[in-house]
């Protein structure tokens, strides 16, 4: 299958804001919460940090077949990478490209810093239970992600380490990791290309490194966009590096073996 | 997290199992909280990809992301505790005479090898496919603790004796092995463990100096 097949990648050419007529979803996902969206591929989800200084821990999954997921260390070897930015892509444990990252205004994607707990929160920020405080209570990043997975009968050993949006974690020369404060600038957005049908399971809880003190509620825009699937000839993530190449390819054989219809 | 290096007291002949894993083999195994395993590279530079699970609730397992995180430091050496998907320590490591191991570089797959080397590098062996064996075809006893696992179950592992640094850019590299042999890491279990090895078979990057060689475990009470 050659990949004149991939229709053209509109992202390049469009401006900031997206012309309403591609709009098919639009919603703002608020700070410390949860929510789960099924991505088709040849349609990108725009994350927006409305405020600056958001999270949003990510996990993605083929909707066809869930036991395949993002798989960190794949997407980090593939693109010799500790982090995400535009013209690099998430791998699945299968060899195929879940989605692109086609437009990133912010330029650092956390991806080794996993997600935080019950535990983690209530140290950081002050436990904050549900029947004290109702809708102010303190959700946590693995809870949001197990009940986001369990809507489509996925289980604890399907959290996997996950991506955080918009948030900035270095490592020094002696390995030691460091969380860069405030890194997000308020209406800073990244494009997420679905290169197959992806399950994209979200929740915007605090990044794990976060320092503590007042729980960060920073709501999130959710925008899904008609933007045509990627791997065509002059895709900038297709050439970004060989691997990607292959890696679209395997994407491109999986979609022709079930005669997708694009 | 400097590399220091740690000796063991512990003697080989005190041991109380010894099994010598070939290179391409998966070992699976129950540690019981207290005693102590040893993985020695017996002819330098291999990588050993490396999983546990709580032998009680296979649920539990070990967590790449939440053990980094937990003591700040991509690197696993002596001092690190291994920390669970629950938030609990699972194993300590005691003793490193290699001083440097990894835990994002994850396992070779006959799939990820497509993408980073060549499409037709498929029919490989890796450390993917000894896992899903060593799951689906475990002796009645570890399949009494691991039963009904399947490739959901095979999460983000260790490569003991790998040496795969980040830079202050984010940029990952995958270096020569820091390994030698007769190199060791050995570590405590702080709770009842299954450990399953996969000794790596991967030959199209140097993490075994593209010759993939054994190693030894050892278990004390």
């Amino acid at each position: 299958m050659t990949s004149k097949q991939a229709s053209p990648d509109l992202s390049p050419h469009l401006p900031s804001e997206l012309p309403p007529e591609l709009v098919v979803y639009d919603e703002v996902l608020p700070g410390g919460a949860h929510w789960s969206i099924q991505l088709k591929r040849g349609y990108s989800l725009r994350l927006t940090d409305l405020d600056g200084g958001a999270n949003v821990g990510a996990l993605f999954y083929n909707q066809d077949e869930k036991s395949e997921r993002y798989n960190m260390p794949d997407t980090l070897k593939a693109q010799y990478i500790a982090y995400l930015t535009a013209g690099y892509v998430c791998y699945s444990d299968m060899g195929r490209i879940l989605v692109s990252l086609t437009r990133d205004t912010c330029g650092w994607h956390d991806t080794i810093s996993g997600t935080t707990n019950a535990a983690l929160i209530a140290e950081k920020y002050g436990a904050r239970h549900y029947e004290d405080y109702h809708n102010d209570y303190f959700r946590n990043g693995r809870d949001s992600f197990l009940i986001q997975l369990g809507r489509y009968g996925l289980q604890k050993k399907d959290l996997v380490p996950n991506v955080n949006f918009f948030s900035k974690v270095t490592v020094d020369e002696t390995g030691g990791m460091r969380f860069v404060e405030n890194f997000s600038p308020a209406g800073a957005f990244v494009d997420l290309r679905a290169e197959m049908n992806v399950l994209c399971v979200l929740n915007s809880c605090p990044h794990p490194l976060h320092p503590g003190g007042q729980y960060p509620i920073k709501p999130v825009r959710m925008t899904v966009w008609r933007s045509g699937y990627g791997g065509g000839p002059d895709d900038p993530c297709r050439l970004s590096r060989p691997e990607n190449d292959r890696g679209f390819r395997n994407t491109i054989a999986y979609f022709a073996q079930q005669a997708f219809v694009g | 997290m400097q590399s220091t290096l740690t000796e063991s007291k512990l003697s080989p002949d005190a041991a109380i199992f010894r099994h010598t894993v070939r290179a391409g083999d998966p070992f699976i195994h129950e540690i019981k909280a207290g005693q102590t395993v040893r993985i020695l590279d017996l002819k330098g530079n291999q990588a050993v990809d490396t999983l546990f699970y709580s032998a009680v609730d296979p649920a539990e397992r070990y967590s790449s992301v939440d053990t980094i995180r937990g003591q700040r430091n991509i690197y696993l050496t002596t001092g690190t505790r291994l920390i669970s998907n629950e938030g609990n320590a699972m194993l300590e490591i005691v003793a490193d005479t290699c001083g440097r191991h990894d835990t994002l570089g994850g396992a070779c797959a006959s799939e990820s090898n497509m993408v980073r080397y060549a499409l037709e590098k498929k029919f490989m062996h890796s450390c993917r496919d000894s896992f899903l064996l060593a799951i689906a075809d475990c002796d009645h006893r570890i399949a009494a603790k691991i039963g009904g696992f399947t490739k959901r179950d095979i999460t983000s592992n260790i490569n003991f004796f790998m040496n795969v640094p980040v830079t202050p850019e984010g940029r990952l590299t995958f270096e020569d092995g820091i390994s030698q042999a007769g190199k060791y890491v050995e570590l405590e279990a702080l709770m009842d463990v299954v450990i399953l090895i996969s000794n790596c078979p991967q030959l199209n990057n140097p993490c075994n100096a593209y010759n993939p060689t054994p190693v030894e475990v050892l278990i004390w009470e």
